[in-house]
């Protein structure tokens, strides 16, 4: 009777562990998923663990010390199908802030004994390090593109993840345009979709927590932007959040730096 | 639906009420322009108090503002941040589901929808997308029936404009203002300080049975003569022109012309400017299946010819540079419209110029093309 399920990991790199959670949150798929797959490492959900290899494994999390540069190298072998989860796992989070400063100083801001810190220079998305099947955006991702990334996965079809711009999502929601009506600075034309144009919905601007769309051209967006009232101190900011180190967005907020 | 051929009536506003009373007795649902989010957005109306009394839109490139008027005009805007296509070609609309059945799948299809939508202000830009649109998805071999269905059951009151909008350029489209043709009803709004009524005209029999169930008298020639003053004004308040006469010719001997870099530059590939566009069709479909794959649906979505995915085919995207996806818009909607299906695909609304977050005004770029004609080699 027993068919053999897929075995899923999920793993944590540096992160907030809100990825991880969004798994945690898909109340309504959740005991459908744990059918669908057998759940083999998910520290999160549960300390018991069973040995790799794996079918799939989830990645969230960053790499900023030299321990999890060589952590990723072991996750990746015993990888069937890689799949990175989250700005972090993806761009760098917030914490590739780092790349833009010198990690030494915030240590010694931050820290009683900086001396106790091993940390690398820079955090980085784990596309530079390993070989990353898909690449599943946001800060947090969304539970349904999980869902429909699992699903793929099972089915062994590409997940319906479009990588236009947020704008599609709002004219979809039939939102207005927060930039146009009411002159609301929003990242949403260079960002990807995903996020169902969440900040929009509530006539709020874009943070970008997709990071850059397909085709992302922030020079003429930061154009209109700076129009709208926002400063070289502000462009620099607004593209340096969580997918700072995105390539579109950090050579952006570069262009701004003086 | 024909051209008003008889003498046109007038309403005043209770008039217009009971109008409103008799469309949805017919059972319709009307849908009218509404004042949502600091913006005049088509949506479901009960009465007249639901229209924007006294408001009017200011549009110039990627700006938007709604404003007080010194009257109680109930249509004294131009046009909508999105127009009635997002009620006849829905934005998102399931086609089928399939469900796993041992071996076996069953696909259901999604039933056309049975309502009856009654759109109440719309412009005479507005109607000529409509037909655009219904050359495009049902006249032709392959027949689009959610499209068909709405579109066939629909009722349409036209508004003849009283102001032009500060991106408007129906005048050289040919579009507009004047709407003389396509609706069961046209309404003329007249506000001359001591009165405000609307002169009223049936464009079917539908129309006409409808004006015949609510109050209403024959219009003087004095008010039929302010009627035409509203419309002429309108006509030559025009926000934006293009000369229209020679577009195909002049784009397509123009492809390598450097306006295209240049607006490239500035072009963001967001896809607002076609999703907002009254006569842009184009769809995608997504197919999903649920974690157990016993169960599969497919869906259809608006997309754009400025995303890549568009125009993937194996291997990449044919038009992988916002050049080429910016040259394909316009060209398409200005010209090869022409030779595809008759007309131009543009009716001079406006909307692209207005939504693009980056106001990216089309009029703008063709008078650049046609000020250095590539073709007739004046340019280094």
């Amino acid at each position: 009777m027993a068919r053999i399920r897929p075995r899923l990991a999920v793993w944590k790199f540096a992160s907030c562990d809100g990825c991880q959670l969004s798994l945690l949150d898909c109340e309504d798929e959740l005991l459908e998923i744990a059918g669908e797959v057998e759940i083999a490492h998910f520290l999160e959900a549960t300390s018991a663990s069973v040995e790799g290899p794996y079918d799939l494994s989830l990645v969230e999390g960053s790499v900023t010390t030299a321990h999890d540069a060589a952590r990723i190298q072991e996750v990746r072998k015993q990888s069937r199908f890689l799949i990175t989860i989250g700005a972090c796992a993806t761009a760098g989070g917030i914490q590739a802030l780092r790349n833009f400063a010198d990690v030494r100083e915030y240590a010694a801001i931050v820290y009683a004994r900086p001396d106790y810190i091993q940390t690398l220079a820079t955090s980085t998305a784990i596309s530079d390090h390993v070989k990353v099947d898909f690449e599943l955006r946001g800060c947090p991702i969304s539970t349904r593109q999980l869902v429909e990334t699992i699903s793929a996965f099972l089915a062994g079809r590409k997940p319906q993840t479009p990588p236009h711009s947020v704008c599609v999502e709002c004219k979809i929601a039939g939102n207005l345009c927060v930039m146009v009506g009411h002159g609301t600075p929003c990242l949403g034309p260079v960002t990807h979709a995903g996020c169902g144009a969440l900040c929009p919905s509530y006539n709020r601007g874009c943070y970008g927590c997709y990071g850059p769309m397909e085709t992302p051209n922030t020079p003429s967006l930061s154009v209109w932007l700076s129009k709208l009232g926002m400063d070289e101190d502000a462009l620099r900011r607004v593209y340096r959040t969580f997918n700072a180190n995105a390539d579109a967005f950090r050579e952006e907020s570069e262009r701004h730096d003086r | 639906m024909a051209k008003a051929d008889e003498a046109a009536a007038i309403i005043t506003i209770e008039g217009l009420q009971d109008l409103l009373r008799a469309i949805r007795a017919g059972g319709y649902r009307p849908i009218g322009p509404t004042v949502q989010n600091q913006a005049i957005v088509y949506d479901d109306i009960e009465s007249v108090d639901d229209l924007p009394r006294g408001w009017t839109d200011e549009q110039d490139g990627g700006r938007y503002r709604l404003a007080r008027r010194d009257d109680d005009a109930l249509f004294g805007y131009s046009v909508g941040p999105q127009s009635w296509k997002k009620f006849l070609h829905a934005p998102k609309l399931r086609l089928w589901t399939a469900e796993r059945d041992g071996e076996n799948a069953s696909v259901t299809p999604e039933p056309p929808p049975s309502d009856r939508l009654a759109f109440i202000g719309v412009r005479a830009c507005e109607i000529r997308a409509i037909e655009i649109q219904d050359r495009v998805l049902v006249g032709d071999l392959y027949v689009d029936p959610h499209y068909k269905a709405l579109r066939e059951r629909a009722l349409i009151v036209a508004v003849n404009c009283g102001q032009a909008g500060g991106t408007c350029f129906c005048v050289s489209m040919q579009a507009g203002p004047r709407v003389q043709q396509g609706f069961d009803i046209a309404l003329t709004e007249l506000l001359d300080g001591t009165e405000h009524i609307f002169l009223v005209e049936a464009g079917s029999e539908e129309g006409r049975a409808l004006l015949a169930e609510i109050p209403h008298r024959p219009a003087s020639s004095r008010e039929v003569e302010a009627g035409e003053a509203v419309i002429e004004h309108t006509a030559s308040s025009m926000g934006r022109e293009m000369r229209s006469d020679d577009l195909n010719e002049l784009l397509m001997s123009n492809l390598e012309h450097p306006r295209w870099d240049e607006v490239a530059t500035r072009c963001l590939s967001c896809t607002n400017c076609t999703l907002v566009c009254p006569t842009c069709f184009c769809t995608s479909v997504e197919d999903t299946s649920d974690l157990s794959g016993e169960r599969a649906e497919r869906w259809r979505r608006w997309d754009s010819c400025f995303t890549m995915d568009f125009s993937y085919i194996h291997g990449g995207s044919v038009r992988a540079s916002a050049k080429s996806r910016y040259r394909q818009w316009m060209t398409h909607k200005l010209a090869t419209w022409i030779d595809q299906f008759g007309s131009s695909g543009c009716v001079g609304c406006g909307r692209c110029i207005t939504w693009c977050p980056v106001g990216i005004d089309i009029t703008e770029e063709v008078r650049a093309i046609r000020g250095c004609d590539t073709s007739a080699g004046d340019w280094p």
